[in-house]
């Protein structure tokens, strides 16, 4: 047990160290740096700039100062004054002497951004591409664990047709289809939802739903297709003839492992609806983390690609972790070898 | 299902004469796929909406008497007399508050710069459904080849083999996707004349864009298909009728094509065909962040994503892109299902 999580754990420090090292030499090699302008930069600028920034250090060198600086903690003393390149993303106070601060996790300054950090810009906008898709992972939960179970249950009914249908339309619907949808029917025609804008609760309603849509589509399929599997197996005959209610079956006996598959891939759709924020905060015009990600690759602004990619990948990568957990809980039958 | 049961039922009692006997024999599990199809009413829905598709994007530069680039500064953000009848707070000049010049030329409006909508949506079908059929292309290699390799070897290297499909799988591979993409823009178009990259940069032109996309779908979807690949041949491997092969000296080579291939070729097909919705979101999606196609090049995904920064005053440049793409996935979702039930009925029977 302990050895089968050291090496999902192991394997999910390779995952991002793998990604931090092909995205920090593939950015380098995008030709065109983060201050080419149109109107080219006189050279003594230009050469000021890459040396304040260290972009003529050899490659390897730019990569090694990144990620020390990123995953080295400092402690300093004193009051601290706010700099673009000292920034941290934690900052634990220790009891001993004077304002003796942990400081960890320095994404380094934004290029193309003078005033600002990547670590600013990550705790600006971050809370919001997350809360987004917190909320339509809650939609697609929602909308189609329900569906495929009743359309389980109640095999070949209307119901089981409707929520099908249903299904198929969801999977045929991207976000990219969806969300300009909802927001011309119900937000333009009927009035009902603002727009766009970011804030209340209703304005995270459309984007939460033209996102998870889809997903709540997938989930029911799986949903359907484990449960009915799972309602054919022996053990639940033997829960039935022993006189158990039909509810008691299905909620105690069958749902617990009809979600084995459904658990496995929350985390692929976790994954799945964090990058599809990108698309989403664009249509609704929401402040989220996404922008920046693609804003800055076009701008090559190296840090905040670098801070954004990682920070997109831990949590995918977190969450295919945590489906690993689930999954041991769920099943005790697998195998840790 | 219940009209073939009947069928193997009704089959004629032995000595009898048997009309048609021969062709009954000589009916192999591919027309036995292709009956089970046409039976699947929603399926051949899709396949006449996709075959309608195809028709509309191979005789496009027919069906329109504009080209896609082409910009009429005159004609900027107008709409025809039905569209704004349609959405209802679409108001024409003329009405109160009216906003939208009223152009009956062309068919759906024109966009921002002037540009026939009917026309960039037939002509984006192109991209939409080369990429429904590349994509599948590209991943069925790639992965079919990989998984028989790795399953038919076997021992260490299969080991090494589906650790790397671990890694791959963990990856976060819309990232990837979308560095890379930025990466083959910007530096295939800088390359120097005559070398590899300047001559795919060359072909990527020719094609609009489309060559990366291709590359990129490629590259992040094969591990699916590998995977499967992997456990087909791995059960087949052991089977008597190869084991047989092995015996009278069939090299391994041959193994693996003649009697492992047709073998996993249909569980592989409807998991690709299955695909196809993911591969034409996938372009749309990369078209809308603006990694796509080459602009003036249309896609439905750009189409949207420009159609959306102006949906409150004209909502048809958005909202037409997005049906049409809306209805390409339906119909292949469709004949993806219908797939599934007619070559793989174990699976289908499970769902049923």
């Amino acid at each position: 047990m302990v050895q089968y999580f050291t090496r999902s754990l192991l394997g999910l420090l390779f995952v991002i160290f793998a990604v931090s090292v092909i995205t920090f030499f593939l950015m380098h090699q995008i030709p065109g740096g983060p201050f080419a302008r149109e109107k080219k930069l006189p050279q003594t600028i230009l050469d000021n700039l890459n040396a304040k920034y260290k972009l003529d250090d050899p490659i390897w060198k730019q990569y090694v100062d990144y990620m020390s600086d990123l995953l080295v903690p400092t402690i300093t003393t004193g009051p601290k004054k706010f700099s673009v390149t000292d920034d941290h993303l934690f900052n634990v106070k220790l009891p001993v002497g004077d304002e003796t601060t942990v400081r960890w996790m320095n994404f380094g300054p934004s290029y193309t951004d003078r005033t600002r950090s990547v670590n600013g810009i990550i705790q600006k906008h971050l809370p919001v591409s997350f809360k987004l898709g917190v909320a339509s992972m809650l939609v697609a939960m929602v909308i189609g664990i329900p569906l495929g179970t009743i359309a389980a249950l109640r095999k070949n009914s209307t119901a089981d047709y409707f929520s099908m249908s249903v299904a198929i339309l969801g999977v045929s619907i991207p976000a990219i289809v969806l969300g300009p949808l909802l927001q011309y029917v119900i937000g333009v025609e009927l009035g009902w939802l603002p727009t766009s804008g970011w804030g209340s609760f209703e304005q995270l309603i459309m984007p939460a739903v033209s996102l998870g849509f889809a997903q709540s589509a997938l989930l029911a399929r799986l949903t359907r297709a484990s449960l009915l599997q799972v309602l054919n197996e022996d053990y639940i005959r033997t829960a039935r003839a022993k006189g158990l209610h039909g509810s008691q079956v299905v909620v105690i006996h069958a749902m617990k492992n009809a979600m084995i598959p459904v658990v496995t891939v929350l985390g692929p759709l976790f994954a799945a609806l964090l990058t599809g924020t990108f698309v989403t905060e664009k249509v609704f015009g929401l402040p989220g983390l996404g922008q920046y990600f693609i804003i800055s690759i076009n701008q090559r602004d190296y840090a905040t690609i670098m801070g954004t990619t990682l920070l997109f990948a831990f949590f995918i990568v977190v969450a295919n972790f945590i489906v690993d957990l689930t999954y041991v809980w769920l099943d005790p039958r697998i195998r840790f070898d | 299902m219940t009209a073939e049961t009947s069928e193997h039922v009704t089959q004629p009692l032995p000595g009898t004469v048997q009309l048609g006997k021969e062709i009954e024999r000589s009916r192999g599990p591919w027309v036995d796929a292709g009956r089970r199809l046409i039976r699947h009413r929603a399926a051949i829905v899709g396949l006449v909406v996709i075959i309608a598709f195809i028709l509309i994007a191979i005789f496009a530069p027919r069906l329109t008497s504009y080209t896609y680039e082409e910009q009429n500064y005159l004609a900027v953000n107008t709409a025809p007399k039905w569209v704004i009848d349609v959405f209802p707070k679409m108001k024409a000049t003329g009405e109160e508050m009216g906003y939208v010049r009223v152009n009956n030329d062309y068919l759906l409006g024109t966009d921002a710069l002037g540009r026939d909508l009917w026309t960039r949506i037939i002509f984006g079908a192109r991209i939409s459904l080369a990429v429904a059929f590349i994509g599948p292309l590209t991943s069925l290699l790639v992965g079919t080849v990989f998984g028989m390799v790795s399953g038919y070897v076997g021992g260490r290297v299969d080991n090494f083999m589906m650790r790397f499909v671990d890694i791959m799988y963990a990856f976060p591979t819309l990232l990837l996707i979308i560095l890379m993409m930025a990466f083959f823009r910007a530096s295939f178009t800088q390359s120097e004349v005559g070398t590899l990259a300047y001559r795919l940069n060359k072909i990527d032109a020719a094609f609009g864009g489309m060559l990366f996309i291709f590359i990129g779908v490629g590259i992040t979807s094969w591990m699916d298909t590998a995977r499967l690949a992997r456990g087909q041949v791995l059960s087949l491997r052991e089977k008597e009728f190869v084991e047989a092969a092995r015996s009278i000296g069939v090299r391994d080579t041959a193994i693996i094509f003649r009697h492992v291939l047709p073998n996993i070729m249909g569980p592989v097909i409807v998991r690709e065909s299955l695909a196809i919705p993911r591969y034409i979101s996938l372009e749309a999606f990369l078209s809308f962040i603006g990694l796509g196609v080459n602009p003036p090049t249309p896609s439905w995904g750009s189409m949207i994503s420009e159609g959306s920064q102006a949906i409150k005053s004209y909502p048809n440049q958005a909202i037409f892109p997005a049906l049409a793409l809306f209805l390409m996935m339906f119909a292949f979702n469709f004949l993806g299902d219908g797939l599934r039930d007619a070559l793989d009925p174990r699976a289908s029977e499970a769902n049923k």
